[in-house]
């Protein structure tokens, strides 16, 4: 694959001076990074500290929660996200999500993952069955499936659901994947697939991840940001931050002083 | 400390006694205590089975008297509806007509409006308004439906009279539209709560998507909960078939075969009210119609029940 090769990644997010507020409570605090492209980034830290937050301001699904308030700058290849001008809609279309619990729609396979072309205007039924198998293999859940896509999705093992809804979110073709804690209801071995298969997926889409495993953020990215109390306390290559972390707090937290 | 006598025993916990004593885990009080409460709770349960039990005989017994002296065909098939007047004629056609008009209308002001205010409830409007109209809905299903049936007549209808000037004083669609706004509310909020236990993490993987809130709502959130708004239409659609006050002051006393909705109309409830108010004597055929004519409701409510649990079985999407 010629994308593979590619190892110098491209900042294709850019945060800076990020203040996010619930209310009154100030869940982000001044918090500057880069993410490159097609490469995985981690963001660790203890229960609170902000990361899921960070997470969704990047497809703005903070939206929903009343009250929310945001300042400075959070832009994806240039586009400021919380401009007058973005459609929240194909932000978010470009920017796919996998959530903590696997959550597929009360519907079969098949209708899984054609439920978001369908809604972007695809109505092809040969596209259509293109989209499911191409997205399928992606998730490498294809072989495990193909037999019988009218089956409700809720026949599938909670691994094999977590990688429907990965599916579902490649259907739309989107540039970013976004996983909030995508593993932590799954067993070690659903979990170790999840982490191979957003492995291969790295050299097409740009992975941002958020977990409360340290050991998955050493294994599977490439860059890492510490969170702690809304505040982003180190981002550097993964081999560098848990080798030689260059703050005390970060030392602290991945050597299990605390979190 | 410790007491050895059954009376002591009885006031106080048995905590105070020894535990290796022969009384230590007894308590006379809560044992009797336990065991008359079920025999209490299953007489307060019985009194509602044994209500309908007895509506069930009475509707029947009285039902079959009825027909030993009209033929069931005459009843069910005749196309006039005059029994107190000579020349009597049987025929239920006419009342099965009024009362599925004003239950056609009802559910056409009724689903759709309570649905739509559903939707605006459970996906669109803010927590304050939630809690604020949530109640106002309630209160409005408690209003008595002699008010509403004065509604229709000294509201609705000079405004339909106005538009259509041909329409009576008494006309079917004025009681319909109302008997309609009767059980919006009934429809808004047994809609609402299935649509708010759809879980949230459906909706965000519909918004994650891309998806529009009108489309959350519409492919997402009423498939999920669609068992739970036919149920809410089907008991819609029997409230409104059993509806009596209003469609005996709005909608007139005229059993007639009818079409249109401007006309005077009468339904079966309107005319069991009719008869029991007046001075037919017990035991006559004229009196043996309302026990008919509420058994044919009976039969139309119970098999409108089923179907709505083979409806809601069948579409039911599992989250």
């Amino acid at each position: 694959m010629a994308t593979a090769t590619q190892v110098q990644a491209q900042p294709l997010i850019s945060i800076e001076k990020l203040n996010l507020f619930y209310g009154s409570f100030h869940a982000l605090k001044d918090v500057s990074l880069t993410i490159p492209e097609k490469a995985i980034t981690a963001f660790i830290g203890p229960s609170g500290c902000g990361k899921s937050t960070l997470l969704r301001t990047l497809n703005r699904m903070n939206d929903m929660i009343p009250g929310t308030r945001i300042e400075g700058s959070i832009a994806i290849g240039g586009t400021e996200l919380y401009s007058n001008e973005v459609d929240v809609e194909t932000l978010r279309k470009k920017v796919g999500m996998v959530f903590q619990q696997p959550n597929p729609f009360p519907k079969s396979i098949y209708d899984n993952i054609a439920y978001g072309p369908r809604l972007h205007g695809t109505r092809s039924k040969q596209q259509l069955d293109e989209i499911v198998e191409t997205s399928l293999k992606s998730a490498v859940l294809w072989d495990e499936v193909k037999d019988h896509l009218k089956r409700s999705a809720f026949s599938l093992s909670g691994g094999q659901q977590q990688r429907l809804c990965i599916a579902r979110a490649l259907a739309v073709n989107p540039d970013i994947l976004l996983m909030d804690e995508a593993t932590s209801a799954l067993d070690p071995i659903s979990t170790l697939k999840i982490e191979e298969l957003a492995q291969e997926l790295k050299d097409r889409y740009t992975i941002v991840m958020v977990t409360h495993n340290m050991h998955q953020a050493a294994r599977v990215s490439n860059q890492t940001v510490f969170f702690l109390n809304g505040e982003v306390v180190e981002f550097s290559d993964t081999e560098k931050l848990f080798s030689n972390p260059t703050d005390q707090r970060t030392e602290d937290y991945i050597s299990g002083r605390f979190g | 400390m410790q007491s050895d006598t059954p009376q002591a025993n009885r006031k106080v916990l048995n905590t105070s006694t020894s535990i290796t004593s022969p009384n230590a885990f007894k308590n006379n009080r809560v044992s009797v205590m336990n065991k008359m409460m079920p025999i209490i709770l299953f007489l307060c349960a019985s009194v509602s089975i044994l209500t309908t039990i007895g509506i069930v005989v009475t509707l029947f017994s009285e039902t079959i008297q009825f027909f030993q002296k009209i033929p069931v065909l005459e009843f069910l098939f005749g196309t006039k509806w005059s029994p107190l007047i000579t020349p009597k004629s049987f025929g239920v056609l006419p009342l099965l007509n009024g009362t599925l008009m004003i239950t056609l209308i009802a559910c056409l002001v009724a689903i759709p409006l309570g649905l739509a205010s559903a939707i605006y409830l459970s996906e669109y409007a803010p927590k304050k308004v939630r809690s604020a109209v949530k109640p106002v809905l309630e209160v409005l299903a408690g209003v008595p439906t002699i008010v509403y049936g004065y509604f229709a007549l000294s509201f609705i209808t000079p405004l339909i009279r106005d538009i259509f000037p041909g329409a009576g004083v008494f006309n079917a669609l004025s009681a319909g539209i109302v008997v309609g706004i009767m059980i919006i509310p009934m429809v808004c909020s047994l809609s609402e709560d299935a649509m708010s236990s759809v879980p949230r993490a459906l909706r965000d993987g519909a918004y994650a998507l891309g998806a529009t809130r009108l489309e959350v709502a519409l492919k997402i959130v009423v498939p999920a909960a669609f068992s739970g708004i036919v149920a809410s239409a089907v008991l819609a659609f029997s409230r409104a078939i059993g509806e009596t006050m209003i469609v005996t002051v709005a909608a007139g006393a005229t059993p007639t075969l009818t079409g249109n909705p401007l006309d005077s109309i009468q339904t079966m409830t309107a005319y069991i009210v009719q008869v029991s108010l007046g001075d037919t004597p017990h035991g006559t055929v004229e009196y043996g119609t309302i026990f008919a004519v509420g058994m044919t409701l009976f039969v139309i409510t119970f098999l409108l029940n089923i179907l709505a649990q083979y409806v809601a079985r069948k579409f039911r999407e599992e989250y």
